[in-house]
């Protein structure tokens, strides 16, 4: 039989696609400023990059709140190493063999161990190292007249944050592939994290805890 | 549903309406107080009538006598201009130690002063200056009329050594128009403070020719239009020189030789003690954009001169500027024996057998470099090295440099005479009606042995031709804030600043090891997730569809 178990709240689904739009433009906006193309012009994709950016840092402090006060930041909890090793297994060959998914998704423990350590990467990482080297870019003016920060310069913080920003991207498309292609069912992951529910087939994981 | 319509939309409609109908009407009514009545012409700045003084309503004969008349009132004026470079075309500068101005330099236009005395004085604000015993503490020597006078008849004659012709002459000599004899009385009458025309008359002509020397000071810029220069604009803002040149006892603010990269001075207000404006900063501030702007334009100012983007071209106004003269072609005669010269399409010499080729643009990109003020002369004491290109003067300045600021430069290049034995520059005897001048004899052995013996320097014999370029700041031609750069003109691969040192672009500045390594990563995590899916997708074929 049949039964939809909640895995996204209100507020994991609106941070999730809020990022995917900010993420999204700031990429497009990024890689324009860096010069990798033109298509907004500088001058508009500067503007929007930055205003996205405050953005982005709000949703940032948000998340950060939601996720310390509801005790979310649990699920980020690095696994114990067999766990990693069973999923590395599982990507690695076992899904050649057409094998189950070594773990089941519910409410209290949504994501993998793979994918915990990844999002955790993601979180405590390469978006905060976004997050500060932007700032230090926009407020350059700020801080490089003073003496005692002329150990750093505007290149050195441009190269951090686009250094970061191809780890974002590259992120993007891992993810992308992962969250699109690995359901039992089609698209059932993104389903979930527009309606917030999942059915659930109600076969049993290969293993649970 | 009808309900709803009824309720909330008619109400909003019909007050829309109503709003709309009043603020169009207010948009009808006639503003009160009309602004032309409200114009008055703007009073005289003068207290006095000259054409009304006894001691101007004489039959001049000479310049000079129409300078005795002026210190009979003004009994300070020449004292005070003996003190001025204007005058002294020398210029002790502290900074370097150097002492440089026209009388002291060297340059790669007509490339120095000495020995060409009676041609080049043409533009001294003196009266007589034709060798080197010239007083310069003769009082009745200096030249009111050439800035002073508005009627725009007083022309200092070409070759006169600064007098204006007092009998009809021709110019060019044989083939030229002739010019009459300017009426000293009527001029002298007409004294007042100086526009863009007079200072021009010297300024838009240097280097021998309109718009020659700067590029960004040529004939266009006595009546230029908005978009040539927002602040002289003839119809708008009308700024004379000395709005930005500011003057005080005939010293005038602004120095090329001393100029101020970086103005941390703030806006000018009375009660300051420094009062000179000849710095976009004195007026603007150095964070001159508006709150509505992008806040980081404001940014630019720790790093950028203002008119690196608000002069995003110079010679604009339709004139074209030199930016290449090669002395060391000089002399060709064609088969007839006929001296030689071309010109382009729209009458500028390209080659003149008198001076050697030319190249002229007009509407040019500057260069850029960064620049804090000092600049080191090569002068004529200097050894210059000729195995490489000779520098005339070296602009200083880095990144790390607090002071300097980019900022755009027209850099005249040529080729130009040297010693080539004791390794100094060439001084050309040019003009003159005797056999040593170059433009009499064209015997370069001769002109330069003249030209560096009034310099108190022996000639070798021996001359050869060096490359030389000469750094020029552009500071005029401001365009309106609508057709200054925008972004991308630097923000860009190939953009304007690609070849400064130091300072990192975004959009143009690039760490080419970082670049190949993300886009590596991008390659190696798309390629991963492609071979993953196919891997997936042969598998499950081979199992027989069972995903």
């Amino acid at each position: 039989m049949e039964q939809r178990i909640m895995l996204y709240a209100r507020f994991e689904r609106f941070w999730h696609w809020s990022q995917t739009v900010l993420v999204t433009v700031m990429l497009i906006t990024g890689f324009e400023i860096h010069g990798a193309y033109a298509l907004l012009g500088f001058e508009q994709a500067a503007a929007v990059h930055s205003f996205t950016a405050w953005l982005l840092i709000g949703l940032w402090v948000f998340a950060w709140f939601w996720h310390l006060t509801t005790g979310e930041w649990k699920q980020y909890k690095p696994s114990a190493p067999d766990r990693i090793v069973a999923m590395v297994r599982y990507y690695g060959f076992e899904i050649f063999q057409g094998k189950a998914h070594p773990f089941h998704r519910e409410f209290s423990c949504k994501l993998n161990p793979l994918q915990c350590m990844a999002y955790l990467l993601l979180h405590v990482a390469i978006s905060p190292i976004i997050w500060v080297s932007g700032l230090a870019y926009l407020f350059y003016k700020s801080w490089s007249t003073i003496e005692a920060m002329s150990w750093l310069s505007l290149g050195t913080v441009a190269l951090i944050h686009t250094a970061a920003a191809y780890l974002m991207l590259a992120f993007v498309i891992v993810h992308l592939y992962l969250a699109m292609t690995m359901d039992e069912r089609p698209f059932s992951s993104l389903r979930a994290m527009v309606t917030g529910y999942e059915k659930d087939t109600g076969e049993q994981p290969g293993s649970s805890k | 549903m009808t309900k709803i319509i009824l309720q909330y939309c008619i109400p909003l409609l019909l007050s829309l309406a109503v709003v709309t109908a009043t603020y169009a009407k207010a948009e009808e009514e006639p503003a009160t107080g009309q602004l032309e009545e409200d114009v008055k012409e703007v009073p005289k700045t003068s207290t006095a009538d000259h054409t009304l003084f006894k001691e101007l309503q004489k039959d001049f004969k000479t310049g000079p006598e129409v300078t005795k008349a002026c210190l009979g009132c003004h009994n300070a004026a020449s004292k005070q201009l003996h003190q001025t470079t204007h005058w002294t075309w020398a210029y002790d500068n502290e900074l370097t130690g150097q002492m440089l101005g026209k009388k002291n330099v060297v340059n790669n236009f007509c490339v120095a002063t000495a020995s060409n005395w009676a041609r080049c004085t043409s533009c001294h604000i003196g009266y007589g200056w034709k060798d080197a015993k010239f007083d310069l503490k003769a009082e009745d020597n200096v030249d009111c009329l050439v800035c002073h006078e508005t009627t725009g008849t007083y022309k200092k004659f070409p070759t006169a050594a600064g007098h204006p012709n007092y009998e009809p002459k021709m110019w060019p000599p044989k083939k030229g128009k002739v010019w009459p004899p300017p009426d000293l009385k009527k001029i002298a009458q007409s004294v007042g403070a100086p526009t863009r025309e007079s200072c021009g008359a010297c300024h838009f002509y240097g280097g021998g020719g309109d718009g020659v020397k700067h590029g960004h000071l040529d004939s266009s810029m006595k009546n230029p239009s908005k978009e040539l220069d927002v602040h002289m604009d003839a119809a708008g803002l009308n700024f004379s020189c000395q709005t930005c040149h500011t003057a005080g006892g005939h010293e005038i603010a602004g120095s090329k030789y001393a100029l101020k990269a970086s103005d941390d001075r703030g806006i000018v207000i009375p009660g300051q003690p420094d009062q000179a404006r000849a710095s976009c900063e004195s007026c603007h501030g150095s964070a001159p954009h508006p709150e509505e702007a992008d806040p980081h334009l404001n940014d630019h100012t720790l790093k950028l001169a203002c008119v690196t983007c608000h002069v995003p071209e110079y010679a604009r106004g339709g004139r074209k500027t030199k930016m290449w003269w090669d002395w060391s072609t000089a002399g060709k005669k064609d088969e007839k024996g006929k001296p030689v010269v071309i010109k382009d399409e729209q009458g500028y010499d390209t080659y003149h057998f008198k001076k050697g080729d030319f190249t002229w643009e007009a509407n040019v990109v500057p260069e850029y470099y960064w620049f804090d003020g000092e600049i080191e002369y090569s002068l004529l004491e200097d050894k210059i090295d000729d195995t490489s290109v000779v520098p005339i003067n070296k602009i200083k300045g880095s990144y790390d440099d607090e002071k300097a600021r980019i900022w755009p430069f027209k850099v005249m290049r040529g080729r130009q005479p040297y010693d080539a034995e004791n390794k100094i520059f060439g001084v050309p005897h040019l003009f003159g009606k005797d056999d040593e001048a170059y433009w009499k004899s064209f015997d370069w052995d001769k002109a330069l042995r003249a030209g560096l013996r009034e310099r108190g320097y022996e000639y070798s014999g021996e001359h050869g031709f060096v490359e030389t370029e000469y750094y020029w700041p552009v500071t005029h031609m401001v365009a309106p804030a609508k057709n200054s750069l925008t972004c991308d003109a630097c923000h860009s691969e190939n953009g304007r600043l690609q070849n400064l040192a130091g300072v990192y672009i975004p959009g143009q500045s690039r760490f080419a090891w970082l670049d190949i390594l993300g886009v590596f990563i991008l390659i190696a995590s798309l390629g991963a997730v492609v071979v993953h899916g196919f891997g997936r997708y042969l598998a499950s074929r081979t199992r027989g569809g069972k995903s």
